[in-house]
């Protein structure tokens, strides 16, 4: 049985490197997604906004564990190579997407009323007006639960590793396959996924902060 | 009149926030049965007086005594036995929103004076009949205007059988008519030989029911005496022009 | 494309999955009570708390918010058994997500509780009501009211992230799901009967929320309007 040793934790720092890349194709993605979501959920269709309504219910009441096994199995079933990193980059996407255009579409619909009416009145057409005058202002609203949120994805994406992805919560199992110290090993993975989620946590508490006193 | 006969005996009261002295030596006495209205400017520690009195302020310096039991001071033991003695009624109603204005007002009895649910409704019917809101038992406050919320929570203190009430600018946030039905209430009260401080604007009912007055400028008593004596002939300056601002 | 779905284990493993279900519901039943008790306990300390509860309070709060729930459920689980205490898998997957759901619980009860104004403690002072009756009767059901679409929310986010404990083998629904595919080898198919299963499960706690609701909020039940 080997000690933990230094080695061990400078191998779960750069596992922790892998947990920082997928969260990031995450929050990529799912800004996309998300993004359409919310674009649609304030659409002027019915039909749009219920697709959208029902795609955002229905990740919402699956648990993100059963999204991962379905990407992983279902790419399998399409003939893709099982890649843990495209099976967790997609069900990421997914998930977040639903998450960031539920988010998103409040932010939107909290620009109040007034300002697409005088963006109607100066003329500008529906596309002229999210992109001059609706979306600058949802940005701002949205910015304080985006980070928020953020946190979120970087915490979720400890269970990639259930379909064997190797990120930080794998890696701790790896090494604690070898030494046998699950509270010491499982705690120092704790910290580095307290190090990495802490600040964003704050920074979107100040965010919300500033966000209200400028109001 | 000797503190023997005073229900509330106040003296020599000083109570500051931070470094602003809001009450600087006040005093003054109310007999069993006895209105006092307290009047003066905004600013001028009226309302603080009265909060004084009912124990939700700690004092510096001074004595209050309120039915026997010395108040205002750091760990009053009494506080319990103040809470069954004194009620108060407060500007802003203080209604608890998510309770029947029943059990708004058999709340206490049954978690204080421990009497059962069929008592303190015999009660609450009783004291509603007397504010006139016993159609209003299964309300909730939301449902009532300002002047019968008010009602309500003069009510819901009454219920408790205090032997002093004090009402805090009571009918401050009501518009004149609301303000009529509040003030008609506290005059029945008063009849009925309830012992009252109240803070107030409404000089007309000052005039009209109050056995003693109490004049506060600057955190003083400045001038205090039987209602008819004072605004008979004001000795101060301020008095009367306080007066004469308030016609 | 070619793939055939093939649905047949169902007619077999039925059972399993119900039983599986039912695990889910009882442990996220006894978690969220739970939680909820802890939670609400921690946001009173951290409201009307001293300072240094109040502080270690909010070290919790943080501590278990910024670290993921696998972890979590790991170190009570493998940890603290190798420390000494064993724990079964169900008893650990429930100390986890209450530990879990109590911080996030603190959060939104806290914000609840910060919305009963100060004068409406002072009203049930005047009226000698004790601290803790105060507490009782007068800020906490209308804490609970002003955060409960929220709190319901927290609810069913728990409901589905108990299908973590699945990696500490808790034979709930996902675990089921688990056994069922290495068995049978139509994982998909397996995932997506669960998927629905869950779809069923959240609809089915949004529901019952939404009547605890009506049971617990005598007033907004016959006004309809927000406290």
């Amino acid at each position: 049985m080997i000690k933990l040793n230094v080695n061990h934790i400078l191998y779960l720092v750069q596992a922790a490197e892998w947990t920082v890349l997928l969260s990031l194709i995450a929050f990529a993605g799912g800004s996309v997604v998300g993004l359409m979501l919310a674009l649609l959920r304030v659409s002027k269709i019915g039909l749009m906004r219920a697709l959208a309504s029902g795609y955002i219910q229905i990740v919402q009441g699956t648990p993100l564990l059963i999204v991962l096994f379905l990407s992983y199995f279902g790419l399998g079933i399409l003939g893709y190579k099982l890649d843990p990193l495209v099976a967790a980059g997609l069900s990421f996407t997914i998930y977040a997407g639903a998450f960031l255009g539920e988010i998103w579409r409040g932010c939107i619909e909290a620009v109040p009323r007034t300002q697409w009416e005088a963006s109607d009145c100066l003329g500008l057409n529906r596309f002229q007006q999210y992109v001059y005058v609706i979306l600058p202002q949802a940005v701002r609203l949205a910015i304080p639960p985006t980070v928020g949120f953020m946190v979120q994805i970087v915490k979720n994406t400890s269970l990639a590793s259930v379909i064997g992805f190797v990120e930080l919560a794998r890696a701790g199992q790896i090494v604690n396959n070898s030494t046998f110290e699950p509270f010491a090993i499982f705690t120092v993975v704790a910290i580095i996924y307290f190090a990495l989620c802490y600040p964003l946590s704050v920074a979107a508490r100040a965010l919300e902060r500033k966000a209200h006193v400028g109001r | 009149m000797s503190a023997d006969d005073a229900i509330v005996h106040v003296e020599g009261v000083v109570k500051e926030f931070g470094q602003l002295r809001v009450l600087d030596g006040v005093g003054f006495q109310v007999a069993r049965g006895q209105v006092a209205a307290i009047v003066g400017r905004s600013g001028s520690g009226k309302s603080t007086l009265l909060r004084c009195i009912a124990g939700l302020e700690t004092i510096q310096a001074g004595t209050i005594m309120v039915c026997g039991h010395e108040v205002g001071r750091p760990g009053s033991a009494a506080r319990a036995q103040l809470r069954r003695d004194v009620g108060i009624v407060f500007q802003s109603y203080n209604l608890f929103p998510h309770l029947t204005v029943e059990r708004n007002i058999t709340l206490a009895l049954t978690l204080v004076k421990k009497q059962s649910q069929e008592e303190a409704k015999k009660r609450a019917s009783e004291v509603l009949a007397l504010v006139g809101l016993t159609d209003k038992v299964s309300a909730y406050p939301e449902q009532l205007s300002g002047g019968q919320q008010q009602r309500v929570a003069i009510a819901r203190s009454l219920a408790l059988s205090p032997q002093v009430m004090l009402f805090d600018e009571v009918t401050s946030a009501l518009d004149p008519e609301l303000t009529a039905e509040v003030l008609a209430v506290m005059e029945d009260l008063a009849r009925r030989g309830m012992t009252m401080i109240t803070v107030t604007h409404e000089m007309g009912f000052a005039r009209r029911v109050a056995d003693l007055v109490v004049f506060m400028h600057k955190g003083k008593v400045w001038e205090s005496g039987p209602t008819a004596e004072l605004f008979g002939g004001p000795k101060t300056a301020e008095f009367s022009q306080f007066v004469a601002s308030e016609l | 494309m070619s793939y055939q779905f093939d649905f047949s284990f169902l007619a077999d493993r039925w059972p399993d999955f119900v039983a599986g279900a039912w695990l889910t519901i009882q442990l996220t039943v006894v978690s969220i009570a739970l939680g909820l008790a802890v939670g609400t306990v921690c946001a009173l300390v951290r409201v009307y708390g001293r300072a240094l509860p109040r502080r270690l309070v909010g070290f919790y709060v943080e501590l278990i918010r910024n670290t993921p729930l696998l972890i979590q459920i790991f170190i009570v689980y493998f940890g603290l058994s190798s420390l000494g205490l064993k724990l079964s898998a169900e008893v650990s997957a429930v100390i986890a997500l209450v530990v879990n759901m109590g911080a996030y619980t603190t959060e939104i009860m806290r914000a609840g509780i910060q919305s009963i104004q100060r004068t409406q403690l002072e009203a049930a002072d005047c009226l000698g009501l004790t601290r803790l009756q105060t507490i009782l009767h007068i800020v906490l059901l209308p804490a609970m009211e002003r955060v409960y679409p929220a709190l319901s929310s927290q609810f069913v986010l728990l409901m589905l992230a108990s299908s973590i404990t699945s990696t500490i083998s808790t034979e709930e629904l996902t675990a089921t799901a688990n056994l069922v595919q290495s068995d049978t080898y139509r994982s998909f198919e397996v995932y997506i009967v669960v998927a629905l299963v869950y779809l069923g499960l959240s609809a089915l706690y949004r529901f019952a929320f939404w009547l605890i609701g009506l049971l617990l909020f005598a007033r907004k039940r016959k006004l309809g309007t927000a406290l």
